[in-house]
C-alpha cells in the first residue's frame, strides 16, 4: 500500500506531461520549435472531402499490349523479318502474327528477344506451326500496376498541389487505390474533373486514308469537328518529353491556347517526323481523343508548339496544369466520395463536445453520489483520464472523428468500472469485518486480477476492429484503444495513489463505503 | 462529508434467487432473439449509404425549401431520387439516388452526385452544401464485407481469451450470450429504421465490448466462488456471484447510460443513432449478465464444473 517518494513523482509526471502534451490544442498555431503536435481534426468535423480512386487495371493492360504490338512490329522490320495476319487479343492479352516463311522462325525468335520490355519477364513467346504468340504475364502486370499506382500518386499530388488545395494527404491503399483527403474542399468537382482526365498528350501521324481504319491505325474522334479520324497507332512524340506548358492567348484567333515546349529527345523526334511528312495530317491526341489534326506545313525542330482547340480561360489552364503535372499511366476513377461542408462540421464538434461534457458531468455526479469520498477520487482520475487520451492523442498526432468522440466518451463511462469494482471490494471486505488498512489492500488486490480480465477482453476486441475496420470504425478502436491503457494507469496507480494518499494523511477509522 | 454513499441500487445483504427464473430468462430471450432473426428477414435492416452504395446530398436552401419544386427539377436533369425529404429545421434537405446499374457504374455514381448539386444551386439559388456522399457499388460490397469480418474476427478472439482464461463452458456460454445480444440488437436496429453503415458496425462492436467485459466480471466472481465454497452447488454459487457483484453490474451500467445519454439527445443527426443503439445495447448487455450468461452456463457446466450435480 506504499507509496515510495519515486513512484509518487513518475505518476505526478506522466500526469503533467499529460497536461503539457493537452496545451497546444488549446492554441492557434503553436510554435514549430517546441515538439508539441495537435490532435488532427477529421473530415467530418472540419469539413473537406474524401476520394476514394482506382486505377483502371484494364486500360494499362490494353495500353501496354497496344506499344508492345507497335514495338513488335518495328523490332521485326528492324531485322528485315516479315510477319503476316497480326492480331490483338485483349481478353486474353495475346498478340500473334503468322510467319512470312517457316524458315525465318529462329531469326524472329531471337529477334523477339530484343523487343523492350518495362519489367523483367513481361511476356512470354510460343510459336505452334506457324503462328507465334506473345502473351502478357499476370505477375508482370501486377507488378506494372504496383509502378503506376506509385507513378499514379506523384501525379495526383502535382495536379493537387496545382489546385492551391491546403493540407492535402494522398495515400496508396491495396494494390490498385489512391485515398485523396482535402481538407477544406468541400465541392471537389474541379479535382474530380481534373483526377478523372489520364492527360496522356501524343503526336501522332494519321493513317494514309484519314476516313477508314486501316492496320495499325484506329479511329478516334475529333472533338472539334466531331468527326471520325483513322489515326496511326504508333506514337511519334510523347506527352512524357513535355518539359513545359502554359495558356496563352492565340495572337491570330484572339482565343485561349496552350503552349508546350519538348525536351531534346522530343524536338528532334519531333523535327524528323515533321521534316520526313511535309504535306501530311498531324494528330494531336489527348487520351484517345483528337484536339486538333494539322497539315505539317514546315518542318518544327525548335521542340515548342502551341495547341489551339476551342479552349476557354479555364479549360486551357487546366490542360496546361495537367500537361506540366504529367500523365497519368492508366485513368483513375472515383469510386468513393464523401464531402461535407464546414459550418455541418462546425456543428458536429458542437454537439460532440456538449455531449463529451455533459456525459462527464453525469458521470461525476453519479460517481461522488453513489461512492464519496472514493467516488470524488475516481472523478479525478477520470479527469486525469481524459488528459491522458487526449495527450496521447496529440502525440501521435492522430485523427479525431466524429466516431472517435463518441469512442472518448465510452472510455469515460467504461473508465469509472474499475473504481467500482475496487469500490465494491473494499466496501465487502469491511463487512466481512477487516481492519480499514486490510480492507483497502485486499479489496485492490482482488479487484486488480478483475479489473486486468475485463480490460484485456475490450483490449483485444478493439484491437481487431482498429486492424480489419476502415475510416470511422478504425478511429473509433483507435480511441478506445488508448482509453484503454490509459484508463488501466489512471485507475490502478492513479487513483490508488489519491486513497492511499488520503488514508496516509488522516489515518482514518472508517472508510468511506 | 463525502464519508459514506447517499446511493445503493440493492442492499449489500440482498440475496435474489435469479436462477428460479432461469428457464423464464432463457425463454424470454430466446423468443426475442428470434423474433428479432424474423425483422432481419422482414422488413431487413436500413442500409445505409456505405453498404447500400448510391447518393446522399444534404443541403440547406436560403429559403425553406420547397421539396416539390426540388423533386420536379430533379427529375427534369433525369435524376429520379429515392427520396427527397426534410430533416432538421425547414431549411435542410436531404436528397438520395440509389446506385446506377449496369455498367460504368461506379463512375455514373459520381456524375449524378456532381448533377445533383448543380440542379440544387439552380433550382434554389443560394443553396448551401452540406454533404454530397457518393459511394459506388464495388465499394460498398466491401465495406460490408470488412464491417461483418472485423465483427466476427472479434467475437472469435473474445471466445479464445475467456476460453484460455477461464474454461471451456464459461467461453461456450459467454459467446452464445453476446450472439443473443447482437441479434436483439439487430432486432432493434429493424424496428428502428436507424440506417445500418459502418458507424452501428462500431455500435454492434462496441456492446459486444461491453457486454464481454460484464459478463466477464461475472464469471470472474463465479470462478472464485466456485473454489471458495467447494461444496455449494453450482446453482447456489451462481447465485450468490451474481447478487455479490450486482451492486457494480448496475453501477457500470448506470455510467455507461449516462455517458451515452447526452449522445443520443444532442450527438446530431450521425451520432444519434449509434448511442441510442448503444443504450438499447447497454440495457441488453447488463440483463443477459444476469438472465442469461449465468443460466446457460448453468445448463452447460451442470456436470463439469461440479460433478456433483446442480
Amino acid at each position: 500500500m506504499y507509496y515510495s517518494r519515486l513512484r509518487l513523482l513518475g505518476v505526478a509526471g506522466v500526469c503533467l506531461l499529460g497536461v503539457l502534451l493537452c496545451l497546444p490544442n488549446f492554441l492557434k498555431a503553436p510554435s514549430s520549435s517546441l515538439p508539441w503536435r495537435q490532435i488532427h481534426l477529421g473530415l467530418d468535423l472540419k469539413g473537406g472531402s474524401y476520394l476514394l480512386l482506382q486505377l483502371d487495371l484494364k486500360s494499362l493492360e490494353h495500353d501496354r499490349l497496344l506499344s508492345l504490338q507497335d514495338q513488335t512490329r518495328q523490332t521485326l522490320l528492324d531485322h528485315g523479318l516479315g510477319y503476316k495476319d497480326f492480331v490483338r487479343d485483349d481478353s486474353t492479352q495475346r498478340l500473334s502474327f503468322t510467319l512470312r516463311a517457316d524458315s525465318e522462325r529462329d531469326a524472329v525468335l531471337a529477334a523477339l528477344k530484343s523487343v523492350p520490355t518495362a519489367v523483367p519477364n513481361e511476356f512470354e513467346v510460343a510459336a505452334t506451326g506457324e503462328r507465334v504468340d506473345l502473351v502478357l504475364q499476370h505477375d508482370a502486370m501486377l507488378a506494372r500496376a504496383r509502378d503506376a499506382v506509385a507513378q499514379s500518386i506523384e501525379i495526383v499530388r502535382r495536379r493537387i498541389d496545382a489546385t492551391g488545395a491546403i493540407d492535402p494527404s494522398i495515400a496508396r491503399e491495396g494494390d490498385d487505390r489512391i485515398v485523396v483527403e482535402l481538407p477544406g474542399v468541400s465541392d471537389p468537382e474541379r479535382i474530380k474533373t481534373l483526377l478523372g482526365t489520364t492527360a496522356r498528350l501524343t503526336f501522332r501521324l494519321l493513317a494514309p486514308n484519314p476516313t477508314a481504319a486501316s492496320p495499325g491505325s484506329t479511329m478516334l474522334e475529333d472533338i472539334s469537328t466531331h468527326t471520325q479520324l483513322a489515326v496511326q497507332d504508333h506514337v511519334d512524340v510523347d506527352g512524357t518529353d513535355l518539359t513545359n506548358a502554359g495558356a496563352v492567348i492565340d495572337q491570330q484567333s484572339g482565343g485561349w491556347a496552350v503552349t508546350f515546349q519538348l525536351n531534346s529527345t522530343g524536338a528532334s523526334a519531333f523535327g524528323n517526323v515533321t521534316r520526313a511528312n511535309v504535306g501530311r495530317r498531324f494528330a494531336i491526341v489527348l487520351d484517345n481523343k483528337v484536339i486538333e489534326a494539322p497539315n505539317i506545313i514546315n518542318p518544327i525542330t525548335a521542340g515548342s508548339g502551341q495547341i489551339t482547340g476551342g479552349f476557354d480561360a479555364r479549360s486551357a489552364s487546366d490542360l496546361a496544369l495537367l500537361l506540366r503535372a504529367g500523365a497519368l499511366p492508366a485513368p483513375l476513377a472515383v469510386i468513393e466520395q464523401r464531402s461535407i461542408g464546414p459550418s455541418l462540421g462546425a456543428a458536429s464538434i458542437h454537439a460532440g463536445v456538449i455531449s463529451l461534457a455533459a456525459g462527464f458531468v453525469l458521470v461525476v455526479v453519479f460517481m461522488v453520489l453513489f461512492y464519496a469520498r472514493f467516488g470524488l477520487y475516481a472523478d479525478i482520475a477520470l479527469l486525469a483520464n481524459l488528459v491522458l487520451m487526449v495527450g496521447i492523442l496529440s502525440l501521435f498526432q492522430a485523427t479525431l472523428t466524429l466516431p472517435g468522440m463518441a469512442g472518448m466518451l465510452l472510455t469515460l463511462g467504461m473508465a469509472v468500472d474499475a473504481n467500482i469494482l475496487i469500490n465494491e471490494r473494499i466496501r465487502e471486505e469491511v463487512q466481512r469485518g477487516r481492519g480499514v488498512l486490510q480492507a483497502l489492500q485486499a479489496g485492490f488486490d482482488r479487484a486488480t486480477g478483475t479489473i486486468i480480465d475485463s480490460n484485456a477482453t475490450a483490449f483485444l476486441a478493439h484491437v481487431m476492429l482498429f486492424v480489419f475496420g476502415t475510416g470511422p470504425v478504425k478511429n473509433f478502436a483507435l480511441t478506445i484503444t488508448i482509453g484503454i491503457a490509459t484508463t488501466l494507469f489512471t485507475t490502478l496507480v492513479f487513483s490508488r495513489l489519491l486513497i492511499v494518499r488520503w488514508y496516509a494523511v488522516t489515518r482514518p477509522s472508517k472508510l468511506p463505503v | 462529508m463525502l464519508s459514506r454513499p447517499l446511493f445503493r441500487f440493492v442492499r449489500d445483504d440482498r440475496r435474489i434467487a435469479f436462477m428460479r427464473g432461469r428457464h423464464m430468462g432463457l425463454v424470454v430471450s430466446a423468443v426475442l432473439s428470434v423474433a428479432s432473426l424474423l425483422l432481419f428477414f422482414q422488413p431487413g435492416l436500413k442500409l445505409g449509404l456505405d453498404f447500400r452504395g448510391g447518393i446522399v446530398v444534404e443541403a440547406q436552401t436560403a429559403a425553406p425549401a420547397n421539396i416539390n419544386q426540388l423533386r420536379a427539377a430533379l427529375d427534369q436533369a433525369g435524376i429520379h431520387p429515392d427520396a427527397v425529404q426534410a430533416f432538421g429545421s425547414d431549411r435542410d434537405v436531404r436528397i438520395s439516388v440509389s446506385a446506377p446499374e449496369g455498367a460504368d457504374r461506379e463512375a455514373r455514381t459520381q456524375q449524378v452526385v456532381d448533377r445533383v448539386k448543380d440542379t440544387l444551386s439552380k433550382a434554389a439559388p443560394g443553396t448551401q452544401i452540406q454533404r454530397a456522399d457518393a459511394v459506388g457499388a464495388s465499394v460498398s460490397h466491401e465495406l460490408f464485407r470488412n464491417g461483418l469480418l472485423a465483427l466476427g474476427l472479434s467475437l472469435a478472439m473474445i471466445l479464445v481469451y475467456i476460453w484460455v482464461r477461464f474454461e471451456r463452458e464459461f467461453a461456450i456460454s459467454a459467446v452464445l450470450t453476446l450472439i443473443l445480444d447482437l441479434t436483439k440488437t439487430v432486432g432493434f436496429l429493424a424496428i428502428t429504421r436507424f440506417e445500418f453503415d459502418l458507424v452501428m458496425v462500431a455500435a454492434l462492436l462496441t456492446i459486444l465490448g461491453y457486454s464481454t467485459n460484464d459478463k466477464v466480471v461475472v464469471y470472474d466472481r463465479i470462478r472464485e466462488n466456485l473454489r471458495k465454497y467447494r461444496t455449494m452447488p453450482l446453482r447456489e454459487v451462481l447465485d450468490l456471484s451474481i447478487n455479490e457483484t450486482l451492486n457494480r453490474t448496475l453501477g457500470t451500467s448506470m455510467t455507461v447510460f449516462l455517458a451515452a445519454l447526452p449522445l443520443a439527445l444532442f450527438g446530431g443527426s450521425t451520432l444519434t443513432g449509434f448511442a441510442t443503439v448503444m443504450l438499447f445495447g447497454i440495457v441488453v448487455g447488463t440483463s443477459s449478465s444476469i438472465f442469461i450468461a449465468a443460466p446457460l452456463l448453468l445448463l452447460l457446466g451442470k456436470n463439469r464444473l461440479r460433478p456433483s450435480g446442480e
